[in-house]
């Protein structure tokens, strides 16, 4: 006999339970924390926030002096994070296909390189990755006075990667000067060693999942489509690609929502990410609870942000015909 | 995450203390029940508080609490080490993990008042200085001018670099990281123009971590005051005094000549002060709730301060560190045992 459907009403009386129990328990614990925080004679509250921070980022895409709040510090932090996740998202959709396609490639070179290079990133702990990435750049590469001159005005040395861009004095040639190199702009070793770390990382990730939703397909497809006079290329092009992306997109966003939360092994190498400035203001302040709050809501909030949008383009891509 | 784990342990421990209530005057009677001091140090400063190759926890800060441990229990060994990461340590003690916190804590204001514990004594006075490369030719930190500047987080380190090149005017570019070998690297790799930390801790980085140490120099500029000291839990005077007595004693016990090898022989000192300390005469320990040997016992543990201060960070270990600031007030430094009587 099947269960019967318990009544729409019930059903709804059963959820709204549930979910006062549920923000009561919340609230219960944050009541209880505050209590005896108290009672500990513990400062806590939000209130260090607009407070001054007392430190400064080594790089950051706002002007944070030590005089600035918290806040500011926090926000300085968070761009930094998107700063190297986002680009690094890109990066990582980028080589990830073309790794994907050449696991699959006729050449047994290529095919082999993929694999090699999948099995090898995959396999290894991101954060030795990260950690390897960095020593290579800040061991190999020369000091700044005797940076390497890649093209005009673009520098690469133990200080970063220079390039000329629009700084205080107009638009600005990067040049050695004192401890380092002045004007332009730069991305720090750091921020390399992230950006590049993260990418390949997630790369080998997407490039397995796109095989495997292209292994996936019956082969009749491939089958039926040459039948019909189509190139071997136009097969792949307008049969099997698109059929596979459709498979592959919610593996693979969320292998992009992995790249970004991988962004918080960051202050392991130096980089002033968020988790970095939350440590860090966690030590000044001492509100371990309030600094890991902020965290945990941040991400997740970016979290569901980035999972509703790949939602959304799932469904368009089961609705459409995709080009 | 791995990055997240000190400050997910750090809130875990906050919440799991959430269920039972401090209790004043309670962690004497605990200690003595459970007959084990709970100690937390650091996960691994050379001459604090470090594990040696065969797991023996040494250090100026670990002598402390085994000279605890001995005045409390009897037995310098009756400790069990924590090692806390700089963002675990409070919450630790707060919790009641631990219940003593010996780990290089820099005694300030906002951690006194603030952090709902209290800071006890002072057992080394520390100060924040720099390390350059020899061959940058810089001899002063005034010289360094939009340098990068490599610093581990977790400590006062980060806002004393920010409040004194903000004085001189100048700026420069904090390249933090959370773990001590990789920040050290950074540095030793030539990817920051200088180095900054405590200048106990820079003396070590020079002496054992450096390819060589002749290549590198510590800048004369000390840019900050860090008098480092065990704390406590706040509301339990009891210990708190425990702690700070016999801190004290270590100290005093320097002072008076009254050395790990000579206490047992100077318990026929006619000196009142030295049989007042061996409790010989008054019995000092009553008022502390601990039996009159007290102090006797945890200088015969460890030694005296100047003992310690020398096997773990001075004269006969890798630092040798000039004892400056850290000696007696009437050799020179600040040391000033309050009287016990």
């Amino acid at each position: 006999m099947p269960m019967p459907h318990a009544p729409r009403s019930a059903s709804r009386a059963i959820q709204a339970i549930i979910l006062i129990a549920v923000v009561a328990l919340l609230a219960l614990l944050a009541v209880t924390t505050a209590e005896h925080l108290r009672q500990r004679g513990i400062r806590s509250g939000f209130d260090f926030l607009l407070e001054p921070a007392g430190f400064t980022l080594g790089e950051s895409l706002l002007p944070v002096e030590a005089s600035d709040s918290t806040l500011l510090a926090f926000l300085a932090g968070l761009l930094n994070t998107l700063r190297v996740a986002l680009p690094g998202a890109a990066l990582a959709l980028g080589v990830g296909v073309l790794a994907g396609f050449g696991r699959l490639a006729d050449n047994p070179l290529v095919r082999g390189l993929a694999a090699a290079y999948v099995n090898a990133f995959r396999n290894i702990p991101l954060l030795l990755q990260l950690l390897a990435w960095y020593f290579i750049l800040t061991d190999l590469l020369p000091a700044a006075d005797s940076a390497l001159h890649l093209a005009p005005g673009v520098l690469l040395s133990k200080s970063g990667l220079a390039l000329p861009w629009w700084g205080e004095a107009g638009f600005e040639i990067p040049e050695p000067a004192g401890f380092g190199i002045e004007g332009g702009a730069r991305l720090t070793p750091e921020y390399l060693a992230m950006l590049v770390g993260l990418a390949l990382y997630s790369a080998a990730y997407i490039a397995e999942t796109l095989r495997a939703a292209l292994e996936a397909l019956p082969p009749g497809q491939r089958l039926a489509a040459l039948a019909m006079g189509m190139t071997p290329r136009q097969a792949f092009r307008l049969v099997l690609l698109p059929q596979a992306w459709r498979a592959a997109l919610p593996p693979v966003t969320s292998q992009l929502l992995n790249l970004f939360k991988n962004a918080s092994l960051a202050v392991a190498i130096g980089y002033p990410d968020l988790v970095s400035v939350a440590g860090t203001s966690l030590n000044q302040t001492g509100r371990a609870i309030e600094c890991l709050l902020i965290v945990i809501v941040i991400y997740l909030l970016l979290s569901v942000a980035a999972a509703a949008l790949s939602h959304r383009l799932e469904r368009r891509s089961l609705r459409g015909s995709p080009a | 995450m791995h990055r997240f784990r000190p400050l997910i342990l750090a809130a875990a421990a906050a919440f799991a203390s959430l269920a039972t209530p401090a209790q004043a005057g309670k962690t004497l009677d605990s200690i003595k029940s459970k007959g084990q001091l709970a100690c937390g140090v650091s996960t691994g400063v050379i001459g604090f508080s470090a594990a040696d190759s065969q797991g023996q926890w040494r250090g100026l800060d670990v002598d402390v609490c085994r000279a605890i441990a001995a005045a409390v229990l009897g037995d310098a060994g009756k400790v069990r080490w924590v090692p806390l990461s700089s963002q675990q340590r409070f919450t630790a003690l707060q919790s009641g993990e631990v219940d003593i916190l010996s780990r290089n804590t820099t005694w300030s204001l906002t951690r006194d008042a603030a952090l709902g514990l209290n800071f006890t004594a002072v057992t080394y006075y520390d100060g924040q200085g720099f390390m350059v490369a020899r061959k940058s030719k810089v001899t002063s930190a005034k010289q360094l001018k939009n340098a990068e500047i490599c610093v581990q987080s977790g400590t006062t380190t980060e806002k004393n670099l920010s409040d004194y090149f903000r004085t001189q005017g100048i700026k420069v570019k904090p390249v933090v990281f959370d773990k001590f070998e990789p920040s050290i690297k950074a540095f030793f790799s030539g990817r920051c123009q200088a180095y900054t930390t405590d200048a106990s801790a820079l003396a070590f980085i020079r002496a054992k971590e450096a390819p060589n140490p002749d290549d590198y120099v510590v800048l004369p500029e000390i840019i900050s005051k860090e008098p480092l000291g065990p704390a406590v839990r706040r509301g339990d005077d009891e210990w708190f005094a425990v702690v700070k007595w016999v801190i004290n004693a270590l100290i005093e016990a320097e002072e008076l000549g009254i050395t790990q090898t000579r206490v047992d022989s100077l318990k026929a000192s006619p000196d009142p002060a030295v049989q007042r300390f061996l409790g010989v005469g008054e019995d000092l320990g009553k008022s502390l709730g601990l039996d009159r040997e007290w102090a006797a016992r945890a200088v015969k543990a460890v030694g005296n301060y100047g003992e310690i201060f020398n096997r773990n960070v001075g004269a006969d270990s890798p630092l040798k560190l000039p004892r400056g600031l850290n000696a007696q007030w009437n050799k020179g430094g600040v040391l000033y045992a309050l009287p016990l009587r």
